[in-house]
């Protein structure tokens, strides 16, 4: 079975995280970024539906320069093999673009049996872009998926909701985004950083795609984002000294804050 | 600056420290502590943390300066003492544990056969083991050539008899890595073996109460006629002093970066408790008095670090460096004191509790100018070499 990873590269949550002032977009030139560890579950479970069977396990990312990071880390914890998209025209792509550009280059890597992404980024965090990549490659979606089996052309998966667990069932060719319950991620190893130094990664233009620039970046988003602000620092907390009324102050406070 | 290899080993123990090491430290050294393991039934063996020993393995990281035909990582002193040097700063206890563990494997990587190497090491290698070095006595410590642990040769076989002191891991590790007499000869009378852990004979004292480094585990290692077959035997009869020192030489690198380490995690704390601590309107940092001793502090672990990569160098590049490695150490260890002294009198009151980790980097300070050779030693060796 060969799958194909969508892996990102974020900036680091550790890391002071902002915005490019001129365009409002996430500022990736200027922080330190590393593989969206919402993203390290999809590898792992490639790893594993991989290591129990045969194919190989491709990962896939768009992203600038220093995303190579995140295609590197994913080689170290055990993938075959990874794409770059890289052209200076995505900068500031929609969900839309992104799913565009990774649906080419899908195509270009010669489709998969399983397609796995994350369940959303760290950082725009929309969780769209596998229902709109999975509806280019005219795949069947499966989504948050918190367990997976792949049996002869059917994968299984369970959704677990507030309310009740659901179990899905697609045929191959597919694509699912798994949650962070799925599994617990492996760390890289000696073995697999020196490994991975071997492993082929491919590196693409939109040309190599064949996406006319326009498709894609700032000029072609659906959508603008007008104005970013800082989430204004945490205030220190209300104390509230039980004399004796404290239950119903600490309602009052709660209905203040529309909690009750 | 760290080949790419290097930079990736020393990113991933970032990452592993960060999720395998800071969130258990605090508790585990806690439990570990005597007053709180006594009222255990497990004691302070609860406490010890072999499962944190066993993921740095799965890693590769407790193999990283010896041969990859062997299992190891093959990678420079320098590269693996960085390594070290960041897991120090999230756990101290561990960091000791790992420096000890390569010293352990080295007799058999140094002085070993071609036989023994095959034999020995890969399963050494593998991760899945942790070692134990059986050098100091009761009455020999500094004065190792005065040791009276004693092993006789019966035919295919040796049997050592004797008492050993302050052994790290002991009861945990799978292999004790042994010094003991072969003839009466002083320091040119003892030799080195390799010790299983099953081995009929061997037994442990009660677990130190100590006054910091709870996690490492340290005890009497009881020989009581104890078999082990002579191909387990390192070296030449007699070579066991020139092999321990050997070892040693590696081994004080080990400690330099794991006392740097503890230095910067102390140092990291009181920068940022000083940006924050207002007193007299304003941050304490903004006291130039204070300024100038995290300045003092911070110019003491960039020169601990200089004085430690410096050594590595030396050796990596198959260089003398037993003298450097004895200047790393002393400077090292006493920089961590110092540090961590300093750290706590800029946290005041709060540094001398256990809300904060400075109290604990304090008292595990001070054990490094004390183990693996103690500075009066390291100054023995210096001034040694330095007056012939
Ligand atoms: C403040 C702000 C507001 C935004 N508002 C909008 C908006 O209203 N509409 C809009 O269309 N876009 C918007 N975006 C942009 C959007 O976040 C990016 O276009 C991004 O590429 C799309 O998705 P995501 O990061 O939210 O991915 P998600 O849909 O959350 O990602 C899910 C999975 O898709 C895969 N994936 C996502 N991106 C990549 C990639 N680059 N390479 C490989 N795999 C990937 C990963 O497996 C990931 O786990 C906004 C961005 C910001 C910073
Ligand atoms: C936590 C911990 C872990 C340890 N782990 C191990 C281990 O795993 N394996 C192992 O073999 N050992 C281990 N040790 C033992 C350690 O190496 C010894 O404690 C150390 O070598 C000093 O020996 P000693 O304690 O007998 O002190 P002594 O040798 O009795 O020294 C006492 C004092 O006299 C000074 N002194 C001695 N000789 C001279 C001299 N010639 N000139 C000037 N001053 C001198 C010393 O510097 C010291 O200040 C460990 C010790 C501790 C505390």
């Amino acid at each position: 079975m060969n799958i194909v990873v969508c892996v990102k590269y974020v900036p680091d949550a550790q890391s002071e995280r902002g915005f490019d002032a001129s365009d409002n977009t996430t500022d990736r030139e200027n922080v330190d970024g590393l593989l969206s560890e919402l993203d390290e579950y999809a590898v792992e479970e490639a790893l594993k539906l991989v290591e129990a069977g045969e194919g190989e396990v491709t990962v896939l990312t768009i992203g600038p320069e220093q995303a190579a990071d995140a295609v590197k880390k994913a080689l170290q914890m055990g993938a075959d093999k990874g794409v770059h998209v890289s052209d200076a025209a995505i900068s500031g792509s929609d969900a839309p673009a992104t799913s565009l550009v990774l649906a080419e280059a899908i195509r270009k890597i010669g489709g998969a049996d399983l397609v796995l992404t994350g369940m959303a980024s760290t950082d725009g965090s929309m969780s769209v872009v596998p229902a709109m990549l999975a509806e280019r490659l005219g795949l069947p979606q499966v989504t948050f998926a918190s367990e997976l089996t792949v049996d002869g052309d059917t994968v299984t998966i369970r959704r677990d909701g507030d309310a009740a667990s659901e179990t899905i069932t697609a045929s191959l060719p597919a694509l699912v985004s798994v949650t962070d319950q799925i599994n617990e991620p492996r760390y890289p190893s000696f073995k697999g950083i020196m490994a991975a130094k071997k492993k082929p990664v491919e590196r693409w233009s939109l040309a190599d795609l064949g996406i006319d620039s326009s498709q894609v970046g700032l000029g072609a988003a659906w959508t603008k984002v007008e104005d970013v602000t800082k989430r204004p620092p945490r205030q220190q907390g209300t104390i509230v000294p039980d004399e004796g009324d404290g239950g119903a102050r600490l309602a009052e406070f709660l209905a203040s804050q529309k909690f009750i | 600056m760290p080949t790419e290899i290097g930079q990736d080993l020393i990113e991933l123990t970032r990452e592993i420290a960060a999720k395998e090491l800071r969130p258990k430290v605090d508790e585990a050294e806690r439990s570990a502590a005597p007053e709180a393991a006594a009222t255990r039934a497990g004691g302070a063996d609860d406490a010890f943390p072999r499962d944190v020993f066993r993921t740095l393995g799965e890693a590769g990281l407790m193999s990283l300066p010896y041969s990859e035909e062997y299992g190891g990582g093959e990678q420079p002193y320098e590269t693996y003492l960085q390594v070290l040097e960041e897991i120090a700063t999230a756990w101290m206890s561990v960091a000791v544990g790992v420096s000890v563990h390569a010293l352990t494997c080295y007799p058999v990587a140094v002085f070993g056969t071609e036989e023994q190497r095959s034999r020995l090491l890969p399963e050494m290698l593998s991760g899945e083991l942790l070692g134990a070095y059986c050098l100091s006595e009761p009455l020999a410590g500094s004065d190792v050539g005065s040791m009276t642990t004693r092993a006789t040769r019966d035919g295919d076989t040796y049997r050592i008899k004797g008492r050993k002191a302050w052994i790290s891991h002991a009861g945990h590790a799978d292999f004790y890595t042994t010094f003991a007499r072969t003839s009466d000869d002083g320091g040119r009378g003892l030799s080195c073996f390799i010790v299983p852990a099953d081995a009929p004979g061997l037994s442990f004292g009660a677990p130190e109460r100590k006054m910091g480094l709870h996690c490492d585990t340290v005890r009497e290692v009881i020989f009581e006629d104890v078999p082990v077959a002579a191909d387990r035997r390192i070296g030449d009869e007699g070579q066991g002093m020139a092999i321990a020192l050997s070892a040693l030489d590696a081994g004080r690198l080990g400690i330099a970066a794991t006392a740097t380490g503890l230095a910067q995690a102390a140092l990291d704390v009181a920068a940022s408790y000083a940006k924050e601590r207002h007193q007299f309107g304003r941050p304490i940092a903004d006291n130039q008095g204070l300024a100038f001793l995290l300045a003092d502090m911070e110019a003491a672990v960039t020169s601990a670090r200089a004085t430690y990569l410096h050594a590595a160098r030396l050796r990596d590049a198959d260089r003398m460096f037993s003298k450097e490695a004895a200047v790393a150490k002393l400077v090292a260890t006493d920089t961590a004191m110092r540090v961590t002294t300093d750290a706590v009198q800029v946290l005041g009151g709060a540094g001398y509790t256990q809300d904060w980790p400075v109290e604990r980097y304090m008292r595990e300070a001070k054990v490094t100018q004390i183990f693996e050779g103690t500075n009066q030693i390291q100054r023995l060796v210096i001034s040694r070499h330095l007056l012939g």
